[in-house]
């Protein structure tokens, strides 16, 4: 109950702030566009494009929600909240559910336009690439949140984009390929969720087969948001110093 | 005594290290309207944030409505507005109470209500980040009024606002009192204290004077509540 009033409470926030509706929707879109003709050619685009699609939604949920929650934080408005009988799972499941339709509106579109339009190849199922990317823009999402609660300003809250997100990027196997990596940094690599992301979608953008790894990998993803955001419930506290 | 709505008891709390409150005693009654004087500094917010709950103290007991602070059923019992007002500015004050309203479990009337108690009916379609800073404290203090709230915490309610609103927030405090509602208010102004039924002076973290206003006065044999203030800082050094 709590936890859909704290989502339409969110989306509302949003839609009196037109520009970030119009920008959220359309800059993984724009990005994706840009890719394409950065390319010029089908053939690298369709090999860069799957790891973009993850990466792209991942970094701007991850964004809104940091900065979103920390206004939360410095407005008083989490600390009203917390003298309310509101839960905080339904604080965090609210976010979650807002930034989710949000996240999902916007990765359709990006993934619909690049593969009718921007030509994308795609060999699995279409349902699979937007079920990867909505994971992917979750867990972007549940990050930021949970990083926002080691923020005190804005300015701490921007910097954690290329900390949490930047090495994730370099390591998810978009630059190089994870196998041919360091075994220091393949490990890393092991242990960024992003990766398990991107893996997923070389893999349908390539294959046919619903295999078990593409589902361990799935599941990989769906957990790290889920725990990121019960770690995000730790950091929230009725009483404070 | 067994029926106050606040308890407090040797209260002290360190922020940051430095103490804020150095052992602080004291007892609300019920249906009373309790004014907290002070300058700014003295710890009344502290003393404020310990009574709802979300003070991490240091020693001392606060006990409300029969339980310690911060407990889960006490949720929906205190109203609390913060000093700054605390509200999403990217909402209209409708949209921001009807949220609050659905949190605290209130009935849908109730923003109406207390947008009108409030005097803010000429503004309830307005964004709240575009309020004044007296419209958005009011704004503020209505979601403190959402629900059947059995204890009012009030930090500065009537900062800021003109003579003429002020004495309406009084008169619905007095009103609220009347029905059994018990409030605590803060307030640095010195000339709101002859409205209050009862008066805890603070000063450094401790308390100068529990005591009515009237009490006061002749206590000190002073003629107002500043003047007693300063004679009780005399009397204590």
């Amino acid at each position: 109950m709590n936890t859909l009033a704290t989502a339409q409470r969110l989306l509302r926030q949003l839609k009196h702030d037109k520009r970030t509706v119009a920008m959220l929707l359309a800059m993984p879109t724009l990005l994706m566009v840009l890719l394409r003709f950065v390319f010029n050619n089908e053939m690298a685009f369709s090999k860069a494009a799957p790891a973009m699609l993850g990466v792209f939604p991942f970094t701007i949920m991850f964004m809104i929600t940091s900065i979103t929650t920390l206004r939360e934080r410095t407005s008083g408005t989490l600390e009203r909240l917390m003298t309310t009988p509101l839960g905080k799972l339904d604080l965090l499941f609210g976010y979650a559910l807002a930034f989710g339709v949000v996240a999902v509106v916007q990765v359709t579109i990006a993934t619909l336009v690049s593969v009718w339009w921007l030509g994308l190849t795609l060999v699995g199922p279409l349902w699979i690439l937007l079920v990867i990317t909505v994971l992917d823009a979750l867990l972007g999402m549940a990050l930021g949140l949970f990083v926002s609660a080691f923020a005190r300003t804005e300015f701490q809250a921007m910097q954690f984009m290329p900390v949490f997100v930047l090495p994730q990027i370099l390591l998810c196997g978009l630059f190089v390929p994870r196998e041919s990596m360091a075994r220091l940094l393949n490990w890393l690599s092991d242990v960024m969720p992003l990766s398990y992301a991107v893996d997923a979608l070389f893999h349908v953008t390539s294959s046919t087969e619903f295999t078990g790894t593409l589902l361990r990998n799935l599941v990989i993803i769906a957990g790290c948001a889920l725990l990121a955001l019960m770690l995000g419930a730790m950091t929230l506290r009725r009483r404070t110093p | 005594m067994v029926n106050s709505v606040v308890s407090v008891t040797g209260l002290t709390v360190k922020r940051g290290g430095r103490p804020v409150l150095r052992g602080v005693d004291f007892e609300v009654e019920p249906g009373t309207v309790t004014g907290l004087l002070g300058p700014s500094g003295c710890g009344k917010t502290t003393l404020m944030r310990a009574i709802v709950g979300v003070q991490i103290v240091e020693g001392g007991t606060v006990t409300v409505l029969g339980k310690p602070a911060g407990h889960k059923d006490l949720r929906d019992k205190i109203g609390y507005a913060t000093q700054n007002p605390a509200l999403y500015a990217d909402l209209t004050v409708t949209e921001a109470l009807r949220y609050f309203a659905s949190v605290l479990r209130a009935p849908a009337g109730d923003v109406q209500r207390v947008i009108g108690e409030v005097g803010l009916g000429s503004h309830r379609d307005a964004m709240v980040g575009q309020l004044s800073g007296g419209q958005r404290s009011r704004a503020s203090l209505a979601v403190a009024l959402l629900g059947t709230p059995q204890l009012l915490v009030l930090d500065e309610p009537t900062v800021g606002l003109d003579p003429v609103l002020r004495e309406e927030l009084w008169t619905l405090f007095h009103s609220l009192a009347a029905s059994g509602v018990t409030l605590l208010v803060s307030s640095h102004v010195m000339d709101e204290a002859a409205r209050c039924q009862r008066l805890l002076l603070m000063r450094e973290g401790r308390l100068l004077a529990d005591d009515t206003p009237l009490g006061l006065r002749e206590r000190t044999r002073t003629a107002d509540v500043e003047q007693a203030f300063l004679q009780l800082i005399k009397e204590t050094v």
